[in-house]
């Protein structure tokens, strides 16, 4: 995607300078609700018709997830997971994969090329095609594991959150196109308002752990699911229980940037000292002459 | 649908059994997924597959293919049994307390009056017993041991929990369970609705497993009522349209009979169409037959069409059969006996069973002509895909015209939707290429037709040469034009009893009210008359003003009959017109007259207490819990077997099957026994895709590229098959070679003691358009018809399941 | 190049070419891998054309490099293994740093100091290349799970700013020792230069002649 949003931006990979936030929109979600989704996959081919996109046709795996895995050209994907509960009862878990805008993004954090992902002021993380670089960082960095990098382009590619529909006061695609609402988008406050009163229901038809997944670790997200099984999230294909920025990526890209760029400049330094104290080491007069007597065989005579 | 899509939010609980709603109809369900969210339905799910469906219902119970009714007249004999009926509405509204002739019976699983000789019923006994007033007797009370409550006790009394259990592999608690919560809906304000499909249909005994739940309902008092109701979810976009409009050989537009041979003259047929009221002061509205038929005829020969040639009933066909429905036809093909085929949106060799005879019989045709926006399989048959379509081209003969066609968007026109209502639509792109409306080619055809008639004359060139074609394009009629003819004009000046004009001539209908029989009125189809009228083109209509949001929309295009958003719906106020439901009423007696959100399903103006009963279209004014002789297979839905089953019948062993299941002698040879096809399959659609068409677009091709099975991990296991492996599925008509897909959601069941296995196919590939070439499920298929509309018995049949190894490409 | 008199000969041509080979290498990674290492060296990516661009040359360079430093290192090696006069010449390196060599242990052709840059490189370059392939998307992103990518990348950081302090090192040492940039520019040092700093080796030199 490009960034359309220029005066909206919240922040920026890799920028050492202010971005241009003189417009504050408030917050924006997506709330995808497990227990409503009936894993039609409208919402994916909303998101291939919206964005232009058209992945491989694949072969049949054996499992109902087609395309096999997020790729460059699918930006959300159903993940279905059969799965038998503690009363031996199946439940069939479909969950709409896809980017999770996250408040502190691992991505941006990871990213190297200044503007290449952005945070706009309304949640929504976007890749800027023209600044990426094609590193994958942002893959290291994302505890999703969502970014994929096309090998046609050595770009990365993920779901905008339509922020190019957002933009001008559209829902995203697969929230227009999902027939049972159970992709809503709305404010973030709304959205968990909503959430809300879809845990209640589920609390009543027995989802007695029914909640809302909005990880704190990450600062809450963009995209948030109701999960009628909350206290487990890695039931629906893997969803992280408690997704953090990875402490390596935290190493990496916080700390060590500076200190390291000053452990460099302070070596530097240090020689430039030692000259300035010790001054150069210069091969003496004598030295030469001991050199050459050496060199004669005499030295030892 | 008795109802519409949208009423079905105010269902208090959701019964998704014979269909799979989410995934066949994901749009539609959006509502069970509103009724569930915002007035805390629950959803049950009774399916031998856990679904997507089920994926989001409340309860699920597994079921073995083929034994709804089972399950289902287990139901109602446990509602009567726990006495959670609607009491004031079975006495009020049904034909429970009418006498059958004492003549009725059933034993061993046959009703009376079979006759082994003649594979048939006489069924003269399944009806009621007449007073010397000529009409039904009845008897409230209920104490009459021949009264229809009476005689559907003793039916049900055999399907126990344990013997539902015993055939359809439901466990016990999941099936009471699942009673619990239809008996819930027993209370006057509550409702139950039904969504099915072909899941129910597509069975030997398809008219009865719906039947059966139509008499749920009625117990249940949930019939006509919002939030209820029997609701049929129409597969392709505009089938509704194509059985009112009367696309079925034995049917003319707005649900008039064709005559049959024995109909030798007008008066000879309308006798069997009088529909005299079997109860005092009913309606009985098929009474005015003669007023649709008329001005049917009208329509379609006009001027030619007098009273004195009796409004040219000899210029129509007369059938020498019930019907030449499509396995007929393709039997009447395979034995040489049809020879020409005009195949116009549709596509057989995928859709009809027993693929291998269809090819067979398409290769013994002289022409074959498709009309179809895409390169059908039908359409090329002839051509060699290897074992996905192993034709020899050098041996056909046929000569096969493709004539491309538009799509819906390509075209002006109307849409009939599951709802009824009638939808018209605008043209949002030009056809393709040589692509041309089906009206285009059709008058094509008609004026080449009509102009060798003309000239050459032939046996009886009449109904050709006077057919009506006043058309601005006679050769391209516009759609408007085609639909203003369809709702009917006046053709002369129409008076009312006190002699007032209503209409003037040429003027167009209000509605079929205004029929006449004296040949003054055309309509092209009765129930649509209304849809475009002097106030312009109704079905455009795109106002959704939603009275108390109750999913009525009345301003929006057109539903018939009437306008009418939900049918029968006098029966959601009881016997004095006070509704049922006081927070969803839909009509109410007011003192003067009946009011409310949607149109009446009744005379206005007709006082509560003149009896008159809600099911106006029924003789007796009734809803049926004993149809009499309206079905071929019995007065009562019975149990009956699929035609390939892995066990006999448990009620009746030496009637195991529907008896008066189409099949035609050459195809019993091609049926399968449990010793070499131990396993149940049942054929479905699934979400990604619709039915043989969205293969050729690449997203859905994309979403769900490739043919597969889905079996059991308990089966896969024994078999030795791995997710994703190649399997070969095979029955007595032929094999596939497809994936597996190896899922916890097809259990084994427990069924008469033995445990049985399902594999479910889904139908979607073949060997044209953008997805992977398929073979079609209907390889497998039996050529098997329900007793009534002979709709293919795809739900149910046997295999058997092998690992292999990948095709040859 | 012939040895001038009353020089000694330290590498030859190729040794020389071979070096700076590496040299460049490691220079061009450095300047391509700080480019995406730090924000504010960014800029450094219009060395290299841009940063897709650099970001696809890095690995190259650094594929270059292993090659060279890996003949540099069938070249060296066997005057880089360490033995008790190293340990001795560590504990004198305070003398050495302030210009003051009389006192310590006779040098042979590389002190403590020298084979420590030489080790330290080895093995920074190893693991640079083992932790570079890991995050080389373009080829081997397949083989490898985000976790251990992030670790590779978290190695590589680390192993790039201890390789480039080495670097640092070394540069500075060559020009803190005066006469010494000449070996690798001109191939000889003169004999006073070797007595100074690597007396054992001049001594071994004069006694092959």
């Amino acid at each position: 995607m490009a960034n359309l949003q220029s005066l909206d931006i919240l922040r920026s990979s890799a920028s050492t300078e202010t971005p241009s936030r003189i417009r504050e929109q408030p917050e924006v979600a997506k709330l995808i609700d497990v227990s409503r989704c009936i894993g039609c996959k409208a919402c994916q081919a909303a998101c291939m018709e919206w964005n232009d996109l058209r992945p491989e046709m694949e072969d049949f795996t054996g499992v109902y997830d087609n395309p096999s895995d997020l790729n460059p050209s699918t930006w959300t994907l159903m993940r279905f997971t059969e799965w038998e509960n503690e009363a031996g009862n199946l439940e069939w878990l479909i969950r709409k994969d896809g980017c999770m805008h996250c408040s502190d993004p691992g991505c941006l954090k990871a990213c190297p090329s200044p503007g290449a992902i952005v945070q706009y002021s309304n949640g929504i993380v976007d890749f800027v095609s023209e600044n990426c670089i094609g590193c994958g960082y942002c893959v290291k960095g994302c505890p999703f594991n969502i970014p994929r990098i096309s090998t046609a382009d050595s770009k990365a590619y993920k779901c905008t959150l339509c922020s190019d529909r957002v933009a001008v006061g559209q829902a995203p695609a697969c929230a227009k196109a999902c027939p049972t609402g159970a992709i809503q988008f709305g404010s973030k406050s709304d959205m968990q308002e909503l959430a809300h009163e879809r845990i209640i229901d589920l609390n009543e038809r027995g989802f007695k752990q029914a909640g809302l997944y909005d990880p704190e670790g990450v600062g809450g997200t963009h995209v948030m699911y109701v999960l009628h099984h909350a206290d487990k999230p890695q039931i629906y294909a893997n969803l992280p229980d408690k997704p953090h920025i990875s402490r390596l990526v935290q190493l990496w890209k916080g700390m060590f940037k500076p200190i390291a760029l000053a452990g460099l400049a302070f070596t530097a330094v240090a020689g430039f000292f030692h000259y300035v104290v010790a001054g150069p080491n210069e091969v003496q007069p004598e030295d030469e002459e001991h050199g050459r007597k050496a060199l004669d065989g005499k030295d030892r005579a | 649908m008795t109802n519409t899509w949208q009423d079905i939010k105010n269902a208090n609980v959701i019964v998704v059994m014979g269909g799979n709603a989410a995934e066949a109809h994901p749009c539609g369900f959006k509502w069970a997924i509103e009724a569930k969210v915002h007035n805390k339905a629950k959803l049950v799910v009774v399916d031998p597959r856990f679904t997507r469906t089920a994926s989001v219902a409340d309860l699920y119970a597994p079921i073995r293919p083929g034994t709804d009714i089972a399950f289902l007249l287990g139901v109602i004999r446990y509602l009567l049994e726990n006495d959670a009926i609607q009491h004031e509405y079975v006495r009020a509204f049904t034909n429970a307390s009418l006498i059958v002739k004492e003549s009725y019976g059933f034993t061993d699983g046959l009703f009376s009056g079979w006759s082994t000789d003649k594979q048939d019923y006489d069924r003269a006994s399944w009806a009621y017993d007449v007073g010397e007033d000529g009409f039904a007797k009845s008897d409230p009370t209920f104490q009459h041991p021949n009264c229809v409550m009476n005689l559907l006790k003793a039916h049900v009394a055999r399907y126990t929990p344990e013997m539902v259990s015993r055939i359809c592999g439901t466990p016990k608690d999941a099936f009471l369970q699942v009673c619990a919560l239809f008996a819930s809906t027993s209370a006057p304000d509550k409702a139950l609705t039904s969504m099915y499909a072909l899941g129910w249909t597509q069975h030997s005994v398809g008219s009865q497993n719906v039947r059966a739940m139509a008499m749920v309902q009625l117990l249940l008092g949930n019939i006509g009522v919002a939030g209820g109701g029997m609701n049929a979810l129409r597969g392709h976009s505009n089938i509704q349209g194509l059985t009112d409009i009367g696309l079925l050989s034995n049917l003319m537009p707005g649900y008039l009979t064709l005559g049959r041979d024995f109909d030798t003259s007008f008066e000879e047929y309308m006798k069997t169409r009088l529909f005299k009221p079997q109860r005092a002061g009913q309606t009985s509205y098929w009474q005015n037959y003669k007023k649709f038929f008329v001005s049917f005829q009208k329509s379609v020969y006009g001027a030619a069409a007098t009273a004195e040639n009796d409004w040219a009933y000899d210029y129509l066909p007369k059938l020498d059969v019930p019907g030449y429905d499509i396995l007929r036809a393709f039997d009447m093909m395979h034995n040489g006996k049809i020879n020409g085929y005009i195949c116009q949106g549709f596509n057989p060799l995928q859709s009809f069973p027993n693929k291998k005879k269809i090819r067979a019989a398409l290769g013994k045709l002289k022409f074959l002509v498709v009309m179809d926006p895409l390169e059908t399989e039908t359409a090329k048959f002839f051509e060699n895909h290897g074992d996905k379509n192993p034709s020899d081209p050098s041996k056909i003969s046929t000569e096969v015209f493709m004539l491309p066609t538009s799509c819906f968007a390509e075209e002006d026109g109307s849409l009939t939707n599951s709802s009824r209502w009638i939808q018209w639509h605008w043209k949002a792109a030009e056809p393709p290429g040589e692509a041309k409306p089906d009206i285009a080619i059709m008058s094509g055809i008609y004026s080449r037709m009509k102009a060798m008639y003309a000239k050459d004359g032939g046996a009886f060139p009449d109904p050709i040469l006077n057919l009506t074609w006043n058309y601005t394009n006679p050769d391209s009629p516009g759609p408007d034009e085609i639909a203003k003819e369809i709702n009917g004009r006046a053709l002369q000046e129409v008076k009312d009893a006190s002699g007032a004009v209503t209409l003037r001539a040429g003027q167009l209908l209000d509605g079929f009210a205004q029929l006449r029989d004296d040949g003054s009125t055309a309509c092209g189809c009765w129930i649509y008359s209304g849809m475009w009228t002097e106030r312009g083109n109704i079905m455009a209509r795109r106002d959704a003003t939603d009275p108390r949001e109750q999913g009525l929309a009345p301003n929006w295009a057109f539903a018939w009959p009437a306008n009418r958003r939900i049918m029968y719906n006098r029966a959601s106020a009881d016997a004095n017109g006070k509704p049922w439901n006081p927070k969803k009423p839909l009509i109410a007696w007011n003192g003067s007259k009946w009011d409310g959100i949607d149109v009446p399903d009744f005379a206005p103006t007709s006082n509560p207490s003149a009896g008159v009963s809600p099911f106006i279209m029924n003789q007796d004014g009734l809803g049926r819990l004993f149809t009499l002789a309206a079905l071929r297979e019995g007065p009562f839905p019975e149990h009956y077997e699929p035609m390939e089953s892995p066990v006999l019948n448990s009620l009746h062993p030496k009637v195991s099957a529907n008896p008066m299941t189409r099949v035609f002698p050459g195809d019993r040879a091609d049926f399968g026994t449990v010793d070499k096809f131990p396993f149940v399959a049942t054929t479905y659609r699934l979400t990604e895709h619709f039915h043989y068409w969205t293969k050729h677009a690449k997203i859905n091709a994309i979403l769900q590229p490739e043919e597969f099975i889905e079996i059991g991990e308990v089966l896969a296991k024994e078999k030795g098959i791995a997710n994703g492996d190649w399997v070969r599925l095979s029955s007595q008509r032929g094999f596939v070679i497809v994936k597996a897909c190896v899922t916890k959601r097809l259990k084994p069941m427990t069924v008469d003691g033995k445990q049985t296995h399902t594999i479910g196919f889904p139908i979607h590939w073949g060997f044209t358009g953008s997805a992977k070439k398929g073979f079609g499920a209907n390889t497998l298929t039996p050529f098997v018809g329900d007793a009534n509309t002979e709709t293919p018995e795809f739900k149910a049949f046997l295999v058997n399941v092998e690992k292999t190894n990948p095709p040859v490409a | 190049m012939k040895t001038p008199p009353g020089s000694v000969s330290r590498y030859t041509t190729a040794a020389r070419i071979n070096h700076w080979i590496t040299a460049a290498c490691l220079i061009l990674l450095a300047l391509s891998g700080m480019a995406l290492f730090h924000p504010s060296l960014f800029f450094l990516t219009g060395l290299f054309g841009g940063g897709a661009y650099t970001r696809a040359i890095h690995p190259w360079f650094g594929s270059v490099l292993l090659v060279s430093f890996g003949i540099l290192f069938i070249r060296f090696v066997r005057f880089n293994l360490w033995n008790s006069d190293d340990n001795r010449w560590m504990g004198k390196i305070g003398r050495v740093l302030a210009n003051d060599e009389e006192n310590v242990p006779e040098v042979g052709r590389y002190n403590a100091g020298q084979k420590l840059v030489f080790w330290g490189m080895t093995l920074l370059i190893l693991a640079l290349f083992g932790s570079g392939i890991v995050i080389w998307d373009v080829y081997f992103a397949k083989y490898t799970l985000i976790g251990q990518k992030r670790i590779a990348a978290v190695v590589h950081s680390l192993a790039a700013v201890g390789i480039i302090g080495i670097w640092i090192v070394h540069v500075y040492a060559a020009l803190w020792i005066k006469g010494t940039i000449s070996a690798m520019m001109r191939g000889s040092v003169s004999a006073g230069w070797s007595w100074r700093h690597h007396r054992k080796w001049l001594r071994e030199t004069a006694g092959r002649r």
